[in-house]
């Protein structure tokens, strides 16, 4: 393979790599606006408690000596539920009361959220980087395509993909899932056939939560390190892939989240990389402005 | 079976139903008519515990429900089909009609029930793949009603069945009404639709600026000069 062509796909794999976790990251946006139509500025955050509790619990677990197998397993499995635990509590604390209250308080509740759990990690933990240990083991076998995917790549695309497939198959096939879809198009007629609206919401907090905990923990192994801000650059760059998407739509974020990695690396790579962020937002503003319902979004229509 | 006493239910200082009282007995097709912004909607929401009532008793069964939320009250045998249908419109006719069965646990009889209803209304199990959304308004109205009797009521609330659709329909949806009431389904119905609604009803209310005004047979209700001046445009 001549390296010019080399060189691209190196791009578009690590580009697929990102794209995978802005787009288990933007699953969280995409699946709480489809239900309450509030943009929870606070699940970036949420991603940035998911790699702090990978962090810690990898480190207490290195101490015991642990396989790395069994510390990436067991850092994923925590994070998750401890994270979850932040969904479900944030939503209560901060939303539930704001229910009926006009669109603008949520949202207003969500930024102070975001700003309280930023500083409050800086607070517990620290302000600064922390490096963090690298969880996924490199397989021998990818040896072969490792000058253009590395093994940590190959994990976290293959990850996502069960989790987002996992995800695609409850939502689908299950009750709670047929649930969700139908509260997310009609609350008022959800509660008539006797779904209880309220823990179908925080269901939905749950498992945003639990994604953007996978994501965190996985991308900040590829990393190396992470601080208390990882979560605001992430978190809009997973913003930017459900609005890409089409916000409210879940194949839509998962799209958006793929293309948004590999726009983004493209730019990097033959462009330059301090202009990574520059396209991704301006991609954004492009959407914004061309096609604000996003690829998979639709206007709402009635039929009367 | 039903029993409201001196209902009153607002919506934020606004009074819209004011000391309703009404009964549905076992077995009976009640209706209740009335102009637009009477109250009707409200009658269902409050008895389906979407809009509580601040002060009455709603009692089902003689167990008081006025104070429960919707999900407690679908499970004791109350289902609604609301006014504008309210199909979701980007879920198949197959998954609508399988929420409409979201509570039950009895699974063994729900596929009996599903050919129940398609034997109701054969259009729906031809488009039983297609989204909600795609269906014709009569089509949705269908699927609603269908919907609602997924969850096997034993109280079907009603609201405007009637709403925006062809007489053909309306004929056709008014004999399922009846045919559902006589296979043991107690039916409460809302219409504006007087003439159509009193004809199969077994007794009716009038209902006027949120407060009862009338009640008797439907028989006699039809003879009534008042009722036929500002119902039935006679």
């Amino acid at each position: 393979m001549n390296s010019e062509l080399q060189y691209f796909f190196e791009l578009v794999f690590s580009g697929i790599t990102k794209g995978s976790i802005y787009a288990l990251i933007a699953l969280g946006y995409t699946m709480v606006y489809g239900i309450i139509e509030l943009i929870n500025f606070a699940h970036g955050e949420i991603y940035m408690i998911g790699a702090f509790t990978g962090l810690i619990v990898a480190g207490l677990l290195g101490i015991f000596g642990f396989p790395l197998l069994g510390v990436l397993a067991i850092a994923v499995i925590c994070a998750i539920i401890w994270c979850a635990a932040y969904g479900y509590t944030i939503e209560k604390v901060a939303y539930r009361p704001l229910r009926n209250a006009p669109r603008l308080s949520p949202l207003i509740s969500a930024i102070g959220m975001s700003i309280f759990l930023q500083n409050y990690v800086q607070l517990a933990q620290t302000s600064d980087f922390l490096p963090f240990p690298q969880l996924i083991p490199d397989f021998e076998f990818l040896d072969s395509i490792a000058y253009i995917v590395s093994s940590t790549d190959v994990v976290i695309i293959v990850l996502s993909a069960v989790v987002m497939t996992a995800l695609h198959c409850f939502i689908k096939y299950t009750n709670m899932g047929k649930a969700m879809r139908a509260t997310a198009q009609n609350r008022k007629m959800a509660m008539l056939l006797g779904i209880d609206a309220d823990s179908i919401i925080s269901v939905t907090f749950v498992i945003g939560s639990a994604l953007a905990a996978i994501g965190g923990v996985l991308i900040a192994s590829r990393m190396g390190s992470i601080d208390a801000y990882i979560g605001f650059l992430a978190g809009m760059k997973a913003f930017t892939a459900a609005v890409l998407g089409g916000i409210g739509s879940i194949p839509g974020a998962m799209f958006g989240g793929l293309v948004l990695g590999c726009c983004e690396n493209l730019a990097a790579g033959y462009i330059s990389s301090d202009y990574a962020d520059v396209f991704a937002f301006l991609i954004l503003v492009l959407i914004l402005t061309f096609r604000p319902s996003g690829i998979f979004g639709r206007a709402p229509v009635q039929k009367v | 079976m039903l029993r409201l006493r001196n209902v009153d239910t607002f919506y934020g200082n606004i009074q819209a139903l004011r000391g309703i009282c009404l009964n549905i007995e076992e077995g009976e097709i009640v209706t209740l008519i009335g102009a637009n912004g009477a109250g009707k909607t409200t009658t269902l929401m409050t008895i389906c515990g979407v809009i509580p009532p601040l002060s009455g008793t709603i009692r089902f069964r003689d167990k008081p429900i006025q104070h429960l939320p919707p999900n407690k009250i679908v499970r004791m045998g109350i289902s609604q089909v609301p006014e504008g249908r309210l199909i979701f419109p980007q879920l198949t006719v197959m998954e609508n009609l399988e929420l409409g069965a979201y509570l039950r646990t009895d699974k063994e009889n729900i596929g009996k029930d599903l050919d129940y209803i398609f034997s109701l209304f054969p259009i729906l199990a031809e488009r039983a793949k297609q989204q909600g959304g795609t269906l014709s308004g009569g089509e949705q109205q269908m699927l609603a009603i269908s919907r609602a009797l997924m969850g096997r009521p034993t109280l079907l609330l009603l609201d405007e069945p009637s709403l925006g659709l062809a007489p053909i329909i309306i004929r056709q949806i008014f004999d399922i009404i009846k045919k559902v009431n006589e296979d043991g389904t107690t039916v409460f119905l809302v219409e504006q639709n007087a003439n159509q609604a009193l004809k199969i009803a077994h007794r009716g209310y009038v209902i006027e600026n949120g407060a009862i005004m009338l009640e008797d047979s439907a028989e006699r209700l039809l003879k009534n000069e008042a009722v036929r001046k500002a119902y039935l445009g006679i």
